[in-house]
């Protein structure tokens, strides 16, 4: 799996007296297989354009995106979206929310249910297949969402802060929880987050992004999550030298850019 | 709740405040809800009171039994015209034929409005094309129209079907249509990326989380079929409850003319509690997610 992003922009026409808005410009970005790339960036940076254009839900203004030498044309199964929320359905329950994608591609009720359980398994939701989703905490219904985007076999999953909704405690365990997936599942993730420290612990490679027009700063190669995949404590990551200090340094960018453009 | 009503606050002062901001909640309530509470107990009083001052009113011959008939002469009325009827139709006779002719109005706009509220909802091509007429005729009060459908339509069944029918129809196809609205952007994405077709994004995802609206019109239109009924049988009408309670006005029956409303209020209200019932099993996630 390899997705090609190369000169790609963004224009949001003039609408209502407001200017148009260049909310991308001439991003250039390669995502390999097993690769967990991290968006981070002031507020309306673009990150957000940016997945919306990877999962095909919007055409960029010029320039191209590529998955596996294929134009992206259009939304499409090889390709999962993890929303920050309310993207599950409350009519179904946790089984059928899971197997939702299934259901679309036409897969038979007890097929579907079967591997929708395994994902269910997966994210530790046994139990609790026959929940209407209405009822579960904001991060079991997080980790439906996970386990619903997974079943369909995407090559690469897109998601845009899908923690943010998140306590703090509950956060740090389904980061962990995420990691841990990514490693058993071998799929590419383009994550997007508010948190430096997420975005630090979690990605192989970090894009560092700012706004008007939208474009990536700084990319950082990361260390951190493969560390705790080798069995390091997640805080004893998140405490440790390299760690902090990349943190500061990226903090330091993002506040600089944030003076520049005020 | 009951101790709401059995410990009424000491002073004046004490309800101002109390009405004036919220009280924390008990455990398994939400704070701040808009309206929380149960009702039942006051509704029960409400009616109490209204039936005890209705009788006190006529026991007291405060008013002529003419204008307002006590209670138990309601209460008689209808024994008399269950076992004989009522100009020559039996009582059972005159509630089935407005029944049909209520819920077959409804039935009928909910199977032709219901998917051209969604068709609106969906389509810009559907909202063009349909929204100038409904929009056109839904404020007309059907008393205006109903001479012309007396003139296309004769004086059978049609025009009075019709008749409920229209009445109907407009909130139906509005709730339908704006119940497409309810599905949130996030839902319809994530359906789209799995690759759903259109067809499958609305089957899936928008009819579903538009049945609350839908529910909640259909509860709405049933409701306007009731009000429509009597001048719907206006037109040379032999049967029904509208009839009735129409020729008894004529002859100033005023006891049946009441025991005729009181029909009509009980059933409409039964028929809404089945709604409720029907709302809470089908979609018990409304407003949740
Ligand atoms: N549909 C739209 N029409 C016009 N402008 C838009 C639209 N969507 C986004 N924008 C603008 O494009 C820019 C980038 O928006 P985007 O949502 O991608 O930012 P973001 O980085 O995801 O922000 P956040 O971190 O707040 O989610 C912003 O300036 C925003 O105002
Ligand atoms: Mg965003």
């Amino acid at each position: 799996m390899r997705l090609n992003v190369d000169s790609l922009s963004v224009i949001y026409p003039a609408a209502d007296g407001r200017p148009p808005v260049a909310a991308l410009s001439q991003i250039n970005l390669t995502i390999e297989d097993d690769e967990f790339v991290v968006a981070l960036g002031a507020s309306g940076c673009g990150k957000s354009t940016l997945l919306n254009l990877i999962a095909g839900f919007l055409s960029p203004t010029s320039g191209s995106l590529k998955l596996d030498d294929k134009l992206v044309s259009g939304p499409g199964a090889d390709r999962a979206v993890v929303f920050q929320k309310h993207a599950l359905l409350p009519w179904l329950n946790v089984l059928d929310n899971v197997a939702f994608g299934l259901q679309i591609q036409g897969v038979g009720k007890n097929a579907r249910h079967e591997t929708a359980d395994k994902f269910i398994g997966l994210l530790g939701l046994n139990g609790f297949q026959q929940s209407p989703v209405y009822k579960l905490s904001g991060g079991m219904q997080q980790r439906v969402g996970i386990a619903r985007a997974l079943t369909c076999d995407p090559k690469i999953l897109l998601m845009d802060e899908p923690l943010g909704a998140l306590d703090a405690l509950t956060r740090e365990k389904a980061q962990e929880l995420i990691l841990n997936i990514w490693n058993d599942t071998h799929k590419s993730v383009f994550f997007i987050t508010h948190s430096v420290e997420e975005a630090l612990f979690m990605g192989t490679k970090l894009i560092v992004m700012s706004p008007r027009p939208g474009r990536i700063m700084h990319t950082f190669d990361l260390p951190f999550s493969r560390e705790f995949l080798n069995g390091t404590p997640a805080r004893q990551v998140k405490a440790s030298r390299e760690f902090i200090c990349l943190r500061e340094d990226v903090l330091k960018i993002i506040f600089a850019d944030e003076e520049q453009a005020a | 709740m009951t101790d709401k009503i059995s410990s009424p606050p000491r002073d004046a002062a004490g309800l101002i405040a109390r009405l004036s901001r919220a009280r924390p909640t008990r455990p398994g309530e939400i704070y701040g809800v808009p309206g929380q509470g149960n009702t039942l107990w006051l509704s029960a009083c409400s009616i109490a009171l209204f039936f005890f001052v209705w009788w006190l009113v006529t026991a007291m011959g405060w008013v002529k039994p003419l204008f307002v008939p006590s209670p138990m002469e309601i209460v008689a009325k209808f024994i008399s015209i269950w076992n004989n009827g009522f100009i020559g139709t039996s009582f059972l006779d005159h509630l089935t034929i407005s029944t049909v002719r209520v819920f077959g109005a409804f039935l009928l706009a909910c199977v032709i409005g219901l998917p051209l509220g969604l068709a609106m909802g969906m389509s810009p091509v559907m909202r063009g094309i349909f929204d100038p007429p409904i929009e056109f005729y839904r404020p007309i009060p059907p008393l205006a129209y109903l001479p012309l459908m007396i003139i296309w339509f004769g004086i059978g069944e049609t025009s009075k079907v019709l008749l409920i029918f229209l009445s109907v129809f407009a909130p139906v196809v509005l709730g339908a249509r704006s119940g497409v609205k309810s599905a949130a952007i996030e839902q319809i994405h994530a359906a789209y990326s799995f690759g759903a077709t259109r067809w499958q994004v609305m089957r899936y995802v928008i009819m579903p989380s538009a049945m609350p609206e839908i529910l909640t019109a259909m509860r709405i239109g049933i409701g306007f079929g009731w009000t429509t009924l009597v001048a719907a049988e206006m037109v040379a009408a032999t049967k029904g409850l509208g009839y009735m309670v129409l020729s008894a006005s004529q002859f100033l029956q005023t006891p049946i003319v009441i025991m005729g409303i009181f029909v009509i209020a009980i059933i409409a209200f039964a028929f809404d509690l089945l709604m409720r019932f029907v709302e809470r099993r089908l979609v018990p996630w409304k407003g949740r997610m």
